[in-house]
């Protein structure tokens, strides 16, 4: 913030003539920001308007019809239903890998950390694929799940089984820095004067990194709800009942029914920009104890 | 515990925090059950394959044109992003104007915005009758179902990959150093160009990277814009899934095992760019 500073003396004050020597002329300034600002309004901003555009262009009226179809309702109950199930999931494992992780040394942690990276590397549509070879009827699973009669492909659980895969590293890789960072003196001071380990854990450690928790399950739970090539891979597109919210706006669009498909992506913009919004305040707030957050 | 002498050959140095055991076992079974499992069995699928069938799958023309058009547009998205992404991380760093902090917290949207809406959204607005499209159709340019469309579907994706990776390098450059450079006679073009820029190379490498693999892998943005003309316009997650619809799962498997390979052998450059920007600037990017 101390470049800000040194900027806006220059800009504001008579001192353009005595040019502070670590500042750019005034033209490259304004060269530069009118570069990145175009930049934003035409990959950022613009596709943002254009998602509200349309789904209003035939007014409110047909808006709110198009989004109380009963198909499209399902859609958002599955997306939420799959978010409540796979988020947890990934909070739970994202603490128990922090917890090991930051607060041990041991052999081998390098590589772990790598493998928790691996489904950022890995397309989602492969995986999707990964449990399409898995419990597809070719597979050595499928037969047996089929004649017990357990319903995996093509339903909830493999759409659940996706979403947690592609999900998986967003709460470790928050909390990870985070907890290295802070170190293990404020849970030895704990363990020291009587506490339990559990007690240490509830009462030291989850204060400490409550926001950088919360940074890391906002991002997952946005992944979560707005995954497409994983789950649609998993899903079978059978409507009203595997379908989640994107995967109905690519139903809707390839209909050419366009208003309708718009309709369903303002809600997932709409998510998008709360999700900014909370980030953006968490950031603000409690920049220091989510230090580590600015890189994915 | 406290009787063990720590050695070499010991797994674990010894410590008072409690829970190790627990914490490791949920991270290492939730790991394999989760992730280790499903890819192994890809490997085991497409190893199974047997080494000739899996090369005349690997090398069959279409997907050659596929897996080159998703690494070639991703390649060209990453470079656009390095190039504005270092632009808008300076700007975001170094000046003051309005609406910085909007235009901040906007850089992440590409992060938050389910692919499938950037898609349609980006294909409305570069489709020859759409809002940009229609005004470059007239000049002969065609954006959306071309491979153009599928590199500024990637430059969406990409973006907060560079900027988010180099904006905290930048934040954390000394002041002296440009004054340094300043007072030994360098005018600012030098002094950004000789001094900073080798500075933040490592970031903008790895952004570059990140950027890069998220492209080669990217679905859902790609699809609607993409047109998805077999041999031109197909990208290689596309072809996966026209082959599970076709039931040819060998195919589909062999594709997806030629992506993660390269895939992994990014991940692993990009560790190693990591380790060596750490150890040559001791901050990790």
């Amino acid at each position: 913030m101390a470049h800000d500073a040194t900027t806006s003396h220059t800009s504001n004050g008579n001192t353009e003539l005595v040019r502070v020597a670590t500042s750019e002329h005034r033209l490259a300034r304004y060269t530069l920001i009118g570069l990145a600002l175009c930049f934003v309004a035409l990959f950022l901003v613009l596709p943002l308007a254009a998602v509200f555009t349309e789904a209003l262009r035939n007014g409110p009226g047909e808006f709110l019809t198009v989004l109380s179809d009963p198909e499209t309702f399902a859609a958002i109950e599955l997306t939420l239903l799959v978010a409540v199930i796979a988020v947890p999931l990934n909070l739970v494992f994202g603490i128990a890998a922090a917890w090991a992780i930051a607060k041990f040394e041991f052999k081998g942690k390098a590589f772990l950390t790598t493998l928790i990276d691996l489904p950022f590397s890995v397309s989602p549509v492969i995986s999707g694929l990964v449990f399409v070879l898995l419990f597809g009827s070719h597979s050595l699973l499928g037969p047996w799940l089929q004649s017990h009669g357990i319903q995996i492909l093509f339903a909830v659980p493999g759409i659940v089984l996706a979403t947690v895969f592609v999900t998986f590293p967003f709460v470790a890789r928050e909390l990870i820095p985070l907890m290295q960072e802070q170190g293990t003196s404020d849970e030895e001071a704990a363990l020291s004067l009587g506490a339990s380990g559990w007690q240490t854990f509830w009462y030291v450690t989850l204060p400490n990194i409550k926001w950088g928790l919360l940074y890391g399950v906002l991002l997952c739970n946005a992944r979560a709800m707005g995954e497409f090539g994983a789950v649609s891979v998993v899903s079978g597109h059978i409507r009203g009942l595997t379908n989640t919210m994107p995967l109905q706006v690519e139903i809707l669009y390839n209909e050419y029914n366009f208003v309708a498909a718009f309709a369903v992506a303002t809600l997932l913009a709409l998510l998008a920009l709360v999700t900014l919004v909370l980030k953006s305040l968490l950031e603000m707030k409690y920049s220091a104890q989510i230090a580590a957050s600015r890189r994915h | 515990m406290t009787a063990r002498t720590a050695s070499l050959w010991q797994f674990r140095q010894p410590s008072v925090i409690p829970g190790f055991g627990l914490a490791l076992g949920v991270t290492l079974s939730w790991l394999i059950l989760i992730i280790l499992i499903p890819l192994s069995g890809l490997a085991w699928r497409s190893s199974a394959l047997g080494w000739s069938t899996f090369w005349a799958l690997a090398t069959d023309q279409r997907t050659i044109n596929a897996l080159r058009i998703s690494f070639g547009t991703a390649f060209a998205a990453a470079l656009i992003n390095v190039v504005f992404g270092v632009i808008l991380a300076w700007v975001l760093v170094r000046y003051r104007f309005p609406g910085k902090r909007i235009i901040d917290a906007m850089v992440d949207l590409p992060f938050a915005l389910p692919t499938a809406v950037a898609g349609i959204a980006l294909t409305t607005l570069y489709a020859p009758n759409g809002w940009i499209g229609s005004l470059l159709s007239p000049l002969g340019i065609k954006i959306a179902f071309t491979p153009i469309g599928i590199v500024f579907a990637l430059v969406f994706v990409g973006l907060p990959f560079v900027v988010r990776t180099v904006q905290p390098i930048m934040e954390e450059i000394d002041k002296e150093v440009e004054e340094a450079a300043a007072t030994l006679g360098a005018n600012r073009f030098q002094t950004i160009s000789r001094v900073l820029l080798p500075g933040l190379a490592p970031a903008v490498l790895t952004g570059f990277a990140l950027a890069f693999a998220r492209g080669v892998g990217e679905y859902g943005s790609v699809i609607f814009i993409a047109g998805n003309l077999p041999y031109v316009s197909e990208i290689a997650p596309l072809l996966i899934v026209i082959r599970l619809e076709e039931f040819n799962y060998p195919a589909a498997t062999a594709i997806a095992a030629v992506m993660l390979i390269i895939s992994f052998a990014m991940l692993l450059i990009i560790n190693m760019i990591q380790a060596w920007s750490r150890r040559r600037y001791g901050y990790g990017a």
